[in-house]
């Protein structure tokens, strides 16, 4: 699903260049759980906003499903970005003055559905994620956790390819977190590659594999880690929260 | 189709409500422009009216030459004679000028006539004419007949008289065959006619010039003569005028380029003068509109650019989700159009508005002020006053919807 073969990417500032990448190799198969770690500063936003066609690269190939992701029009980024891409944000990225609905349905609005079938499909997703109640809410009106679970099912609705995802709890409370956590899960197992950027290790626990990232370089690519039995066991302990169903979206 | 989306204008409903005050500031100083621009455009109009209204009277395309004294010395005749026009000058340029159409000569009786019928008299203006001078002003006979040419020939007493003579003298009675009397000679009513040229041009009598000439001791003179030139251009009538200008100097030895021997006025001329004048004022009127109008093309592109960068995380989130540079362009272009045009419309509709209001009271007043009078708004100006508009939203809204497109969603998305 993704290929990276050397890719690196270095930032201008005036007359010095600073290496960011410095030559990462990946591959990241369909239907894979990845988390990527590492230290401050040591390239993880940049390594998924390249993934996300947010950012160029200067050198090596990245090729998203198949096709290679390299001196594209903003046109087809945007393209790319709409048809295979969903993004999930630390500080979730609502548009404050729409609600929960109109919200989630944005990304169809640029494949020019019809409104009446993208906010029935938006209404669907937020079932789903269990915020059917909220539906018609402002984003302030919303608990962060139900503002990121707002945001996955908007990342969710044009059926991507891959969910990136950076800091996704970062702003939340190890609870909510949990929670979040656990809806990627669900989605992952729909078969939704997903990657995640985090550096709490409470998530990195709860993916397939680890890609340790230090100073641009991939220092460790840990498929061992992965959640424990007990961990999958709680997506349908009856304890667990009513906000997240068990059922699978999509 | 673009334009017939209702999610483009669900999503500017959304941030114009967003921004409230910000929208109302932009869309009145758009409104306040179009609602100058309209304003003058009708006053302009309006002057225009007036103008054409004072013009009414008389035929436009027509040259009037009145004897005077000369000026400067000439083949050895000093300066200050007196020119004097005849009978004889009125035939020469009737016979010999080509593109004089009507002609007709004046012999003026100074003051204001005695005018008695039966018991009743008043005081009325009296000119006598040739038949032609019906076309010269704007006469229009209502009952019996004008002067024609047999009551020159043969100094007929006969009178055509204006409505409000008939009115003062006659009541309701038909004047038509009835005998007046002017300053003790009896003239038989021929005619009645209506004048547009207001209440002084119905008070008039017109008798024959012979007539005139004959009963105030005038011998063969006449003081002026008047004449149309068909639809002759304004160069043709130039052509006309001089032609006659030489025939009448070289009959009465002067230099025809003495500005005083005689006073000629060529109302071709005077109206294509004020028809350059407001040429002139339509093009300042407009240069004043416009330069309202670029100020809120300015006002708004301003505050379209503020909106950008206030709205820079939320293109950022759009293109993340796959917004193509096309739909953010449409959205800040078409939020332009939308303000710059409604707001343009209601300031078009208020200056319509007022300026139909202004008319309105215009008419109902007894004496409508002659320099102004009608000021309008036709339907070419709105209908160029709305292109301007929507030209002026998509001017207002292009660069900054540009600096919208190329918005990184990186730099926009940053956590700070
Ligand atoms: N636009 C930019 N211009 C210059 N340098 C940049 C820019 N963006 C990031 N950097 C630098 O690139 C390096 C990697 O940044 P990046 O955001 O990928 O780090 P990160 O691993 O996500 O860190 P964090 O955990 O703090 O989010 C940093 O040293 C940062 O200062
Ligand atoms: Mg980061």
């Amino acid at each position: 699903m993704i290929n990276l073969q050397q890719v690196t990417k270095a930032y201008r500032m005036g007359k010095q260049s600073l290496p960011v990448l410095k030559g990462i190799d990946l591959q990241i198969g369909t239907g894979e759980l990845v988390s990527i770690m590492g230290p401050s500063g040591s390239g993880k936003s940049t390594l998924l906003n390249v993934l996300g066609i947010l950012d160029r690269y200067d050198e090596g190939t990245y090729h998203l499903a198949d096709t290679l992701m390299k001196n594209l029009s903003e046109r087809q980024a945007a393209y790319y970005r709409n048809q295979f891409l969903g993004f999930v944000f630390q500080s979730f990225n609502l548009l404050e003055f729409k609600n929960a609905v109109e919200n989630v349905a944005l990304p169809l609005y640029y494949q020019k559905v019809s409104r009446r079938k993208r906010n029935m499909k938006a209404m669907e997703l937020l079932e789903k994620v269990g915020l059917g109640d909220r539906a018609f809410h402002l984003p302030n009106e919303l608990s962060g956790g139900q503002k990121q679970r707002v945001a996955i099912a908007r990342a969710l609705i044009t059926d991507p390819k891959v969910i990136l995802a950076d800091e996704p709890t970062g702003a939340l409370d190890s609870q909510t977190s949990e929670q979040v956590m656990e809806l990627f899960r669900e989605v992952n197992k729909t078969g939704m590659t997903v990657v995640i950027v985090t550096h709490e290790h409470e998530v990195s626990e709860k993916t397939d594999r680890t890609i340790h990232l230090r100073d641009g370089l991939i220092l460790k690519d840990d498929h061992s880690a992965g959640p424990s039995d007990e961990g999958a066991a709680s997506v349908s302990a009856p304890s667990q929260s009513s906000s997240v169903t068990a059922e699978v979206p999509v | 189709m673009f334009l017939f989306n209702p999610d483009h204008w669900q999503e500017i409903g959304q941030t114009v409500r967003k921004h409230k005050l910000r929208t109302f500031l932009t869309a009145f100083s758009v409104a306040w422009g179009i609602f100058m621009l309209i304003l003058l455009l009708g006053a302009g109009k309006g002057l225009e009216n007036g103008v054409r209204y004072q013009f009414r009277d008389d035929a436009t395309n027509s040259i009037w030459i009145t004897p005077r004294r000369t000026s400067v010395p000439y083949r050895g005749l000093r300066p200050g004679r007196s020119v004097r026009f005849t009978d004889d000058d009125y035939r020469m340029v009737r016979d010999t000028i080509g593109g004089v159409e009507h002609i007709t000569a004046r012999f003026v009786l100074r003051g204001d006539f005695r005018v008695r019928y039966g018991d009743e008299y008043s005081t009325f203006g009296i000119r006598s004419v040739h038949p032609d001078h019906l076309y010269l002003e704007n006469t229009l006979m209502q009952e019996g007949r004008f002067i024609n040419e047999l009551d020159i020939r043969d100094r007929r007493k006969v009178a055509a008289i204006g409505t409000r003579v008939v009115t003062s003298l006659f009541g309701r009675k038909n004047p038509i065959g009835e005998w007046i009397d002017i300053n003790g000679i009896q003239y038989r009513v021929v005619g009645v006619f209506h004048d547009i040229g207001g209440e002084g041009e119905q008070r008039m009598i017109y008798i024959p010039i012979s007539t005139g000439q004959v009963a105030y001791g005038g011998g063969n003179q006449i003081h002026r003569l008047m004449f149309t030139i068909g639809d002759a251009s304004f160069d043709e009538s130039k052509l006309i005028e001089s032609k006659v200008v030489d025939l009448l100097s070289e009959r009465h030895v002067f230099d025809p380029e003495d500005p005083r021997a005689m006073r000629v006025a060529n109302l071709v001329e005077h109206y294509e003068q004020f028809a350059q004048l407001f040429k002139g004022i339509a093009v300042f009127v407009w240069l004043v509109g416009l330069g309202t109008i670029i100020a809120g093309i300015v006002g708004v592109s301003n505050i379209m650019f503020i909106a950008v960068k206030e709205r820079t995380r939320e293109i950022g989130i759009r293109k993340a989700l796959g917004a193509p540079p096309s739909s953010i362009i449409g959205l800040f272009l078409l939020e332009s159009i939308t303000i710059t045009v409604l707001a343009g419309y209601l300031g078009m509709v208020a200056g319509i508005g007022l300026i139909e209001g202004v008319q309105a009271v215009l008419q109902k007043m007894p004496s409508q002020p002659d320099f102004f009078r009608n000021p309008s708004v036709d339907f070419w100006t709105a209908a160029t006053a709305t292109l301007v508009l929507i030209l002026a939203g998509v001017t207002a809204g292009y660069f900054p919807a540009r600096r919208a497109a190329a918005v990184d969603p990186i730099e926009a998305l940053r956590d700070e």
